[in-house]
């Protein structure tokens, strides 16, 4: 099978015939803006199929060129930070779950640290592992739905129900450990929600060696596709310092060989103990991004795997009672616990004053919390650095020059969630 | 002078011998030191820690501490992959003090400035696009104020 890229220059040469039908048609004018010239802006979105979710981007194009592109966003924007700063710290873990509904449980990780290492609190190794765990988990799930949008995007359909169907099995294990598929709360600060449920061992063991077998197969489906390749390769590449500049992180950035991770940089819970590698490519293209997250996907179930191995026996959350709600059996029998119980639902719990940056590293990029607290049990101010804002920043100059066509392969390859740059 | 507190630090150290008043108060947090920045001197001192290794801006923000005065803070998260270090740079404002855009160092500093500018209305000087970012061209009032109301007064059960 043809897989290389030279193979299909006759495609190009397709092309290149394409372009001189579109100059027949020149002479309509199809703006205002310009008139009399071919130039026309366009807008893309709010609502589109391939901008995943709310984004408008006005271009301003040169027939199947686009010249400039200004993204526009905000139409998501929904105030999670100022409702934050009305919340009692134990309130605010929910609505970390709807920033990135594709990564809850990163950005639930995210939170509990800051708000740990604000109140100085250590974490058992078995929620720990947990933790990482799940994340982990998180990250396939999430790469899995890029891999499934992005390539009905350019055009492959069956790839997408492949990915769903993988990705539902994990949601699966979220619903059986928190109760909920999507918006978990699970990881809050001290430790988890609940005692991990009876059985998860196994179900997680299944899950993982089935993903491990599965994730070849997807990439073949997609690497082995001329047209796959033909769409991808050497499209949307970007100076790597100006995409340092603009803020991209995560894959995007790994892609163009900058190995970046906040799992190594920084390591929090316990990732240091972990054995993994940070995938880079140099090609910097989109399919550099889709190889750099076929590998972390292997990489995380990597991980997953040496979890399900060495997990550590032990509690489940820190001893805190003052900010841990106590179980029931507990609250009903000693008068201390129900105290306790009384006190966190009614006051909250109050945090050190002071103001900590936390930084993991989210399916996107880098995910950081900036909290800052007044000494009172609500949250100052609660900044949320999220990876898709950084990225998207990058969309304009990645967009200028490339065919409209290209642009949609480009969006696909950044994977932002729109809910995840507005907030 | 340098704050006793950061003597250490060796940015902090190096940026007094560069700028000696350019650092005006520090304190440490939990993840390291935070240099109070004078806010003429924002621009100076941002190029002078991409010079020392800091490639990236993780981002701006900003906090309200109304009724206080000084009521603003903006605080520069900075990155540096080179030595795996981050910075916190804050400088404190007043109520209508401006202060000068950091996106001739990083060009990232766009959006996040825009956004300072749009939810606290902080004014960022020479910035190449201050337009509102989350919320609509025509909104009034800058929503992450502390001034500014939780919830809409449709909505208001307290003057009842």
């Amino acid at each position: 099978m043809k897989t290389s890229h030279e193979d299909y220059a006759h495609v190009a040469s397709l092309d290149a015939e394409h372009e001189l039908a579109v100059e027949d048609l020149s002479g309509l004018e199809l703006t205002t803006e310009h008139p009399g010239s071919r130039k026309m802006t366009l807008n893309m979105g709010p609502q589109h199929p391939s901008t995943h979710g709310v984004l408008r981007v006005v271009l301003e194009l040169d027939g199947e060129t686009i010249l400039k592109a200004r993204p526009e966003i905000g139409y998501l924007h929904t105030g999670i930070e100022k409702e934050c700063e009305a919340k009692k710290y134990q309130q605010v873990v929910p609505l970390t779950d709807r920033v990135d509904y594709l990564a809850n449980l990163n950005n639930n990780l995210c939170y509990a640290l800051a708000v740990e290492r604000l109140l100085g609190l250590e974490i058992p190794p078995m929620a720990q592992w947990m933790r990482v765990m799940l994340c982990e988990l998180t990250r396939v799930a999430s790469h899995l739905i890029w891999l499934g949008t992005h390539a009905l995007d350019i055009g492959a359909m069956s790839v997408y129900f492949y990915c769903f169907r993988e990705r539902e099995e994990i949601l699966k294990i979220f619903e059986m450990f928190s109760g909920q598929r999507m918006m978990t709360s699970y990881i809050r600060p001290g430790g988890l929600a609940l005692e991990p449920p009876r059985g998860w061992h196994k179900a997680t063991s299944d899950i993982q060696a089935r993903l491990a077998r599965g994730i070849d197969e997807y990439q073949n489906l997609l690497a082995a596709n001329p047209i796959w390749v033909n769409r991808t390769k050497g499209v949307g590449m970007l100076p790597v310092d100006l995409m340092m500049e603009l803020g991209v992180t995560g894959p995007m950035l790994r892609a163009a060989g900058v190995k970046m991770d906040a799992r190594k940089d920084c390591p929090h819970s316990s990732y240091e103990l972990f054995d993994f590698d940070v995938p880079t490519r140099q090609a910097n293209d989109v399919y550099a991004r889709f190889e750099v997250r076929m590998e972390e996907m292997r990489q995380s179930l990597r991980i997953v795997r040496q979890a399900l191995d060495g997990m550590p026996a032990g509690r489940y959350q820190a001893d805190a009672p003052h900010i841990l709600l106590p179980d029931r059996e507990q609250m009903k029998t000693q008068m201390e616990s129900l105290i306790y119980h009384f006190k966190i639902v009614t006051e909250g719990y109050r945090v050190p004053p002071g103001s900590v940056y936390q930084v993991v590293e989210s399916p996107r990029g880098e995910l950081g919390y900036y909290v800052v607290s007044d000494g009172t049990a609500n949250p100052h101010r609660v900044f949320m650095r999220t990876p898709s804002f950084g990225n998207l920043q990058s969309l304009g100059a990645m967009l200028e020059g490339v065919l409209i066509a290209d642009s949609i392969a480009i969006m696909g390859s950044m994977d932002f969630v729109l809910g995840d740059v507005d907030r | 002078m340098l704050p006793e507190i950061v003597a250490e630090d060796e940015h902090a150290v190096a940026l007094s011998q560069q700028f000696p008043d350019a650092i005006v108060d520090a304190q440490m947090a939990v993840d390291g030191p935070v240099l109070f920045i004078h806010p003429a001197q924002i621009v100076a001192v941002c190029q002078a820690f991409k010079q020392f290794g800091f490639e990236r801006v993780s981002g701006i923000t900003g906090v309200d501490w109304w009724p206080k005065e000084p009521r603003f803070e903006v605080i520069y998260l900075l990155h540096s992959l080179r030595h795996n270090k981050r910075a916190r740079l804050s400088v404190r404002l007043r109520q209508g003090e401006e202060i000068e855009s950091v996106c001739s160092v990083w060009r990232g500093a766009n959006w996040y400035e825009r956004e300072v500018f749009d939810l606290f209305g902080v004014t960022f000087q020479n910035h190449p696009n201050l337009e509102r970012i989350m919320m609509p061209a025509d909104w009034e009032g800058h929503p992450l104020r502390k001034d500014y109301p939780k919830h809409g007064g449709k909505y208001s059960y307290t003057d009842e």
